[in-house]
């Protein structure tokens, strides 16, 4: 077992364990922030993959920015505790048993494929050497242009229907107080 | 490539199940959105890791991609469950039932 | 001119009723009096357009073009087109221009009504369709437009639909109507069936070809009954031609026609609608002429009505009944002429006959009007000097109808009678039928003009109060169809060189048929003296029934009395078909259609799959629970029950 295998199983040890604190916290907060370690975890397992860029938008979006809008609605919110209560479905633990069948289905699925390599025009010591942050910029101006302005448009319309959603229509506005 | 890809397709399948046990058993709408997001990690810990496997960089620009609609369906799905609990006093899925036939 | 310019031009020609059609259609709530101004403009632009479409044939300039694909099925292939050629040059010239002076015509006689705008709108509608109708290049297009004809006709029968006759009258021309487009229809598909194309061009080099086919039509029930398959199509397409252009046994909805306004009369069941069966046996005559059983069939209904419309007419009542007899009668003589091939001259006659029977309708209409709708000539009489110019366009269409040398009408109507004379056995019997029927005619004609104009006057004292001459608006087209009465004519003028100048301009579309040589000109002006006899004759008898000894025609009536009555009751038709087809038809639906197959089968199998789906939905509205959480587990189901298929599958 060399070093970068040694990483490998402490980033996936804390990954695997801070998801599993994610999901059974009662309190939103503590949640969040479990939810936090799993996200610096998985950029940790980035660097580890050869993809640095993936790793630092991994800490500046999901770390960055998501957790913060999770953390400034629970703010918002400002639930009463009792409200929280009752944390799982009625019926979990049918529901947590069909999760786990699916993921042994998924793992013997995987275990039984093989993948072979089939090499293509990044191989790692390539993009080390022109960094992974150019060689994700060439793909993604090139080939994948179009799909790149569409994503803008999804970014503009999710940015303009939150407002939407979230503003207090008046009824000089034309709709219901508090829609 | 000292890591092998298996290794790493296990640990995604596993915070997937995590991700779907999360999402189908919590009432909570904002550990559900939370749940969601390990989800879509597990697939990025894929797309990432086949990236390197097959020496593309296809694989790392569709996690771009999901990063950004990750980050829209963040804010549209809270701004959903503001809109929500400002006229139900609740965060508690099960206690929105409209759809019962 | 370019090309495209030229078919621009004569596009506009049914385009601008159609958009006279829409404005009144659409916006008659504010045209409502003054829709004239819409209708009248367009169609008049319609008819100065079609002259010079008639200047460009004349100078031998044919059209022939697909504007659009407008149906590809496998090998059906229909576009939509236009054809002019000198057929549809005379049809486009009496189509506008009867319409022209029908639609001035209406603003004086519809004048105060509450339709007007609609009036108007269907009156367009009708004059887009019957141009179409002639100017299509194609079967399925005719077809179309030959429907939307007979719809305009129904419309404007039941214009007065708040009138329990107008609407009944309407119903009976179109169901009698699908007796014969059910004809036309199978004709088409055996057309297209057999020869795999509807274009006129091509069916007629594929019925060339397929001259010697037989079809077996009691094949599907193990019998044997070869028939001609030119025949067949020929008979088929004849059929339609015979519930359109009112031929026995078909003519029944004709004189029912006449409860609509007194200018769709004239219109459209004298002067256009009812000739497009003509239009349509002349126009697929190389079809007809391959087979002489169905030639000899067309000559001998048409003869056949002619004499059999003619009888009746002798004693109806009803001006404008007398009148529609008459046009069944004179439809009778063109469908002889088509039947012996001498399409030109059915053509001749179809278009004299629109002018004159045009004027006689829109005449009668003047007098209807006068007398605030009276229409029983017996309560009329001695209106000669108070409507002096309706009196005198109804003389000269009346002399244009009974043959009287000089008239339009004895042009053409004698050369129809010389080209039977000289068609063999089969012709010369058809000629002493139409000799007959001419004498007839001109009885009728002249019974309709003594009993109408001359003599003591019958009238009610109410409308004798009332009579008045009709204003301007409807005199002056009157006069203008009693001058084309008379010269229109002239453009076929018989026994002189040079003077048949309308079969000389048709020639190149009746190119194929076969010459009929005028061997013998003494015998044809011997012929001609005969028919000239027999007219005055008829209008001596007339005189005599009608002016100078009143009493004959009772002294008449009951001699036979039988006869009598079997004529004032249109050979019993009515009654018959009542009896054979409507009675029976009513028994069956309501005791087997109506009791068994609608409620037992049809709605109890509705009502079946209401109840069954009302009952499972009863059940199955259960699975939705509402809960989020329980849909996301049937989309991880479904992914559990993908993978494990996968798996298995390895």
């Amino acid at each position: 077992m060399n070093l970068d295998q040694a990483f490998f199983l402490y980033f996936a040890a804390m990954i695997v364990v801070f998801s599993i604190v994610t999901i059974t916290r009662k309190n939103p907060v503590y949640a969040v922030m479990a939810l936090l370690v799993v996200f610096f975890h998985v950029a940790g397992l980035y660097v580890l993959l050869n993809a640095e860029f993936i790793a630092a938008l991994q800490v500046v979006v999901y770390a960055g920015a998501i957790l913060v809008l999770y953390l400034f609605v629970l703010m918002l919110l400002s639930v009463p505790r009792e409200a929280l209560g009752a944390a799982a479905h009625r019926r979990w633990p049918v529901y947590a048993l069909v999760g786990g069948a699916t993921t042994f289905e998924i793992a013997l699925l995987l275990a039984r494929s093989k993948f072979a390599p089939r090499p293509g025009p990044y191989p790692p010591d390539v993009v080390r050497e022109m960094g992974s942050t150019q060689a994700i910029g060439t793909v993604l101006f090139t080939e994948f242009l179009y799909p790149f302005e569409v994503i803008s448009l999804v970014l503009l319309v999710a940015m303009i229907g939150a407002i939407v959603l979230t503003k207090k229509w008046t009824p000089a506005q034309g709709g219901e107080e508090g829609r | 490539m000292t890591i092998p890809l298996s290794w790493v397709l296990a640990l995604s399948a596993v915070v997937f199940g995590i991700g779907v046990i999360g999402l189908l058993t919590r009432r909570n709408i904002l550990i559900l959105l939370m749940s969601l997001e390990l989800i879509l990690n597990a697939a990025n810990i894929n797309l990432v890791a086949f990236s390197n496997h097959l020496h593309s960089m296809r694989g790392n620009v569709i996690v771009v991609f999901t990063i950004a609609v990750a980050a829209a369906e963040a804010a549209v799905g809270l701004a959903i469950l503001l809109a929500l609990f400002r006229n139900r006093r609740t965060v508690n899925l099960d206690e929105v039932r409209e759809m019962k036939g | 001119m370019t090309r495209s310019v030229v078919l621009f031009r004569d596009l506009l020609i049914p385009i601008l009723p159609l958009a006279a059609f829409l404005v009144n259609g659409l916006f008659g709530r504010w045209t409502r009096e003054k829709a004239h101004w819409v209708s009248v403009p367009a169609v008049v632009l319609s008819f100065l357009l079609s002259l010079f479409v008639l200047k460009d044939v004349l100078s031998g300039v044919n059209t022939y073009a697909s504007l659009y694909r407008w149906i590809t099925v496998g090998a059906f292939d229909v576009s939509v087109g236009v054809m002019i050629d000198p057929l549809t040059a005379v049809m486009l010239i009496v189509v506008t221009s009867v319409s022209s002076l029908v639609h001035i015509y209406s603003i004086g006689y519809m004048h105060g009504d509450k339709g007007y705008a609609r009036f108007f709108a269907y009156l367009s509608l009708f004059t887009f369709s019957m141009l179409m109708l002639v100017l299509s290049n194609n079967l399925l297009e005719l077809f179309v437009f030959w429907e939307a004809v007979g719809l305009c006709s129904y419309l404007l029968i039941g214009h007065w639909y708040d009138r329990r006759s107008a609407a009944d009258a309407a119903t009976k021309a179109f169901v009698v109507n699908r007796v014969g487009d059910f004809g036309f229809g199978l004709g088409l598909l055996l057309i297209f069936v057999t020869l795999g194309t509807l274009d006129y061009q091509a069916v007629f080099l594929g019925a060339k070809a397929a001259t010697n086919q037989t079809v077996d039509l009691l094949a599907p029930f193990g019998g044997k009954l070869d028939v001609g398959l030119v025949t067949l199509i020929a008979l088929l397409l004849f059929a339609g031609a015979m519930g359109k252009s009112a031929q026995l046994p078909l003519h029944v909805w004709l004189p029912d026609a006449m409860e609509g306004p007194t200018p769709v009369s004239a219109l459209i069941h004298a002067a256009t609608m009812v000739t497009a069966g003509v239009y349509m046996v002349a126009r697929m005559h190389p079809v007809f002429e391959l087979s002489p059983s169905a030639m000899a069939t067309v000559a001998v209904v048409g003869g056949g009505t002619a004499i059999f419309a003619a009888t009746i007419g002798l004693v109806q009542n009803d001006i404008k009944r007398v009148v529609a007899y008459s046009t069944v009668s004179q439809l009778g003589y063109m469908f002889l002429a088509c039947g012996i091939g001498a399409y030109g001259i059915a053509i001749f006659h179809l278009m004299t006959h629109a002018f004159f029977k045009g004027l006689l309708f829109l005449g009668a209409g003047s007098v209807i009007h006068a007398l605030s709708g009276e229409q029983d000539i017996r309560k009329m009489g001695g209106l000669r000097n108070k409507i002096p110019a309706t009196y005198l366009t109804f003389l000269i269409g009346s002399l244009s109808l009974a043959g009287v040398p000089l008239f339009a009408g004895f042009f053409s109507k004698d050369e129809i009678l010389t080209r039977a004379f000289f068609a063999g056995d089969l012709g010369r019997v058809l000629w002493g039928v139409a000799l007959l029927g001419a004498l007839l005619t001109a009885f009728y004609a002249f019974r309709l003009v003594y009993l109408v104009f001359h003599g003591e006057t019958r009238l009610l004292p109410d409308a004798a109060h009332h009579v008045h001459e009709s204003p301007p608006v409807m005199t002056v087209p009157l006069w203008i169809l009693a001058v084309l009465a008379v010269f229109s004519g002239w453009v076929g003028i018989p026994l002189i060189a040079g003077g048949d100048k309308i079969g000389h301009f048709l020639e190149p579309v009746f190119k194929g048929v076969a010459h009929v040589a005028h061997a013998d000109i003494r015998l044809e002006f011997w012929l001609i003296a005969v028919s000239v006899i027999v007219a005055l004759l008829g209008i001596a008898v007339a005189d005599m029934f009608y002016r100078t000894r009143p009493a004959m025609p009772d002294k008449v009536a009951s001699a036979w009395p039988r006869f009598y009555s079997l004529l004032l009751n249109k050979w019993w038709f009515d009654e018959i078909f009542d009896w054979a087809i409507v009675r029976p038809t009513r028994r069956i639906s309501e005791a087997f259609l109506w009791k068994v197959a609608d409620v037992r089968i049809i709605d109890a199998f509705v009502n079946g799959v209401g109840s069954v789906t009302q009952q499972a939905a009863a059940s199955w509205r259960r699975i939705q629970t509402g809960l989020t959480q329980d849909y996301a587990m049937t989309v991880v189901l479904g992914l559990l029950a993908i993978v494990a298929v996968w798996l298995a599958a390895w």
